[in-house]
């Protein structure tokens, strides 16, 4: 929308741009390579839940769990699990996919690796059963769209992006309801913590959560419910966020696809660092989940503004940039468009040090200017909100007009009681007008905003760019003793966040299987396949029907 | 300022003017202003002055009053838990490990449960540090092992067998339901289960949940709040070491 036709405002040296993604490419694409030879168990219980195994056992395990695990014990993962699921089907094993499931449980089926025409025809009925999944997302896509024609988009840019989290998906609710009567455009659940190093997915509707509500698939089908009847009220459609992201990410992306979320927050690297999930884990389950997001035409949200919560926002500013052209290289590689990058970035220096806002406009422009196309996620000050309610405040008027004067894509409202209390209903309403008087007032700034040539904007842009290559660079050329691909190598060695992540180590790497020759997967054969339709969906984005509002 | 009786100060000494931000679940009207200003009166607040309401939705209301609250202060009743340790510098902090233990100190340090929040055990562990101090890590005489987020009770137990650790730092910044107490009371409980009675490492646990004077409660040695820095982390374990030795004498 409100991208100025003329030049860009940075001038950044295009030869260097070009540098900083054929760097991107050549990190990632090693590891695409071990994505695409290894599995893992919550890629394989993604794929039968997509076959339309749902429900849990009397202790919640989900019967996903059960039969990934009873095939493992017998037959092992590396040739995939439906193969030998529909091969025991077709002998008559069990009626259905569920039954079967509760009998592997109990353990009265007996699974083998079929040969010859056994197999062919087990991965038939795989394929057929896996593609309902499939369709089943590919209608919610269609329904978004047409929702969306029919109630419109958000008048103003950025998105306004709200969070609800209660712990209880029926207190949820009100409030998500609420807070779109109040102007949010995007509702986010936050997860219950801990929920990422489950290495299962929850059932059924939950109450109980800490710090958050349980991502489950009947809590995403209740809020989705409850958000199409605000969007019809308001007129507008309210989009939904959850979190593909820990152990579960393919499983959870999978259930977001079916029940029509419209954003899931799903970084290539958050996983790794801040939760020690295994890294190979971590890129085969993340390959699935953004094929997935891809196909369901959900727009990710990535994590960059983690970093800065670590590390000093200035000296860390070009990992920031790093991590952005590592996600966008993975997210194009898994099929994902332009619009469906909301790649992260945050509002994080320390507000005391001398030109803190101009470098805060320096790096949200670098990263408007790097990546044109994509929505781009402006996350708010949590470091340096002190408890002082009242500077806290400001410091999120800041934010805000640092992300109108940048045309971010998607703004995540800051709280003026961050780090002291979950925000009162109070806090959330002054968080609103805060946002609503800065977009009022100067949402056209960007317009008359242009740094001049060579200026103080320009010359820290460029220098953080300049930086950021220079750590790909290293990154590329990085290796150590165990012989991992360079990035993980990078990982290893401490070069995000200060956090060392070895590729042996880490949660879930007990589940991680190296495929055999004979791997089947026929979600991954449709996902590999499939292209996006021409019509283009919406986000928020620098062109189409979006134009209006704030500008 | 005489005597140890004060009142908040507006703009005169002894005006005793505070301001307050609350929200009722009622809609805005003139009753809704009525009841705004009843639960100043009740909060000490008179004369109460509503300066601002305003509908949050139809079925709340948001008020700003100021006013002067009627309550003295007594500073001779004020309670203050003094630190019980001297504050020492980073060099007399190595100097004192050196002469007590004449080997590094080992330091475990883990945010335990589901609390995915590293920010406080970092700031306290990591050379970077808080407030312009620098972390443990920095300390020379100081091993440092940080097992960050969500790690399991057993699992730090194991590890800090495992490094023979003098000390564990656990840390609990979110916490919803009294997770925080659980997890620490949990996590004393495993070490001195694993540990003979008085080899048990010093338990140190922080966040801004915690209670001041809770330790024992909590069977750790040590609770630290908001703000705590590295430098009294440091100093503190420091402390505890000779107290112990001294015991042990």
């Amino acid at each position: 929308m409100s991208r100025n036709p003329a030049t860009p405002v940075l001038e950044l040296d295009p030869a260097v741009v070009r540098r900083a993604r054929s760097l991107a490419r050549k990190a990632a694409a090693p590891v695409v390579k071990l994505a695409q030879r290894h599995t893992t168990v919550s890629v394989e219980r993604a794929t039968l839940r997509l076959a339309g195994l749902a429900g849990a056992d009397h202790e919640r395990v989900p019967w996903v769990n059960h039969l990934v695990d009873a095939v493992r014990d017998q037959v092992g993962l590396e040739h995939g699990v439906t193969t030998p699921v529909w091969d025991a089907l077709m002998r008559g094993e069990a009626e259905d996919v569920t039954v079967l499931a509760q009998k592997a449980a109990s353990g009265s089926v007996q699974f083998r690796m079929p040969q010859g025409r056994d197999a062919l025809a087990a991965r038939r009925a795989a394929t057929r059963a896996v593609g309902t999944g499939l369709k089943r997302i590919d209608t919610a896509r269609r329904t978004r769209d047409r929702l969306i024609a029919r109630l419109g988009d958000p008048a103003q840019q950025p998105w306004i992006y709200l969070i609800v989290a209660t712990g209880d998906i029926h207190e949820d609710i009100p409030q998500a309801q609420a807070a779109a009567r109040e102007g949010a455009d995007v509702i986010a659940v936050i997860r219950s913590t801990g929920q990422s190093l489950l290495d299962y997915v929850p059932e059924g509707a939950t109450r109980e959560g800490f710090a958050g509500t349980y991502a489950t698939q009947e809590n995403f089908r209740l809020m989705r419910a409850a958000l199409d009847d605000v969007s019809k009220e308001l007129g507008r459609y309210i989009r939904l966020t959850n979190y593909a992201s820990g152990l579960c990410m393919p499983e959870i992306a999978a259930l977001a696809g079916m029940e029509r979320l419209d954003m899931m927050l799903n970084d290539s690297m958050y996983g790794i660092l801040f939760r020690d999930i295994n890294p190979v884990r971590t890129f085969v389950d993340q390959r699935f989940s953004r094929q997935v997001h891809a196909r369901a035409g959900i727009i990710i949200n990535t994590g960059e503004d983690n970093y800065l919560t670590t590390a000093d926002a200035v000296e860390a500013a070009h990992t920031v940039t790093v991590s952005q052209l590592l996600n966008e290289r993975f997210a194009k590689e898994a099929g994902l468009e332009d619009w469906q990058l909301g790649l992260g970035h945050a509002f994080e220096i320390n507000p005391e040090i001398p030109d803190s806002f101009r470098l805060e406009l320096a790096h949200a422009l670098l990263a408007r200017q790097l990546f044109p196309d994509a929505p781009l996620k402006w996350m708010p000050p949590t470091k340096h909100m002190t408890g002082d309610v009242f500077r806290g405040y400001l410091l999120d008027g800041f934010f805000n007009l640092a992300g109108a004067m940048t045309g971010q894509g998607i703004l995540l409202v800051g709280m003026m009681t961050e780090a002291v209390v979950t925000p009162f209903l109070s806090d959330r309403d002054l968080a609103l007008q805060n946002v609503r008087y800065v977009l009022n007032a100067a949402g056209g700034l960007r317009e008359d905003f242009h740094p001049p040539r060579d200026g103080f904007i320009q010359n820290r842009a460029r220098q953080v760019l300049s930086e950021a290559v220079e750590l790909l660079e290293r990154i590329v050329e990085d290796s150590d003793p165990a012989g991992d691909v360079p990035l993980l190598a990078a990982i290893a060695d401490g070069t995000f966040g200060l956090m060392k992540r070895p590729a042996d180590g880490g949660k879930g790497l007990d589940g991680v299987v190296e495929r055999a020759d004979d791997y089947d997967n026929p979600a991954i054969t449709a996902l590999d396949a499939w292209e996006p339709p021409t019509s283009a969906p919406t986000a928020p984005r620098r062109t189409g029907t979006t134009k209006g509002g704030a500008r | 300022m005489t005597g140890p009786i004060i009142r908040p100060y507006g703009d005169t000494t002894g005006d005793g003017m505070v301001q307050v931000s609350f929200t009722l679940p009622i809609p805005h009207d003139k009753r809704a202003e009525g009841a705004a200003l009843q639960l100043a009166k009740k909060m000490g607040m008179d004369p109460a002055l509503l300066v601002h309401a305003k509908p949050i939705g139809p079925d709340f209301t948001f008020f700003v009053v100021y006013g002067s609250v009627t309550h003295l202060v007594n500073l001779d009743e004020v309670e203050v838990v003094e630190r019980a340790y001297p504050l020492l510098s980073a060099k007399e902090v190595n100097l004192e490990i050196k002469r007590r233990l004449r080997r590094k100190l080992v330091v475990v340090g883990a945010c335990i449960g589901t609390d995915a929040h590293t920010v406080g055990i970092d700031a306290i562990l990591n050379i970077k540090g808080f407030a312009g101090e620098k972390g443990l890590e920095y300390y020379r005489e100081i091993k440092v092992v940080n097992l960050g987020a969500q790690v399991l009770v057993p699992d730090l137990v194991a590890r800090a067998r495992a490094e023979r650790a003098d000390a564990v730092l656990v840390s609990q910044v979110v916490t919803q339901k009294d997770a925080h107490i659980h997890n620490t009371t949990q996590m004393s409980a495993a070490f001195r289960e694993a540990y003979p009675a008085g080899r048990v490492p010093i338990l140190v646990a922080g966040g801004p949940r915690f209670e001041e004077g809770s330790a024992a409660r909590l069977g750790v040695d040590q609770i630290f709040g908001r703000g705590t820095t590295p430098g009294e982390v440091a100093s503190y374990l420091v402390h505890e070491i000779s107290e112990r030795k001294a015991r042990a004498a």
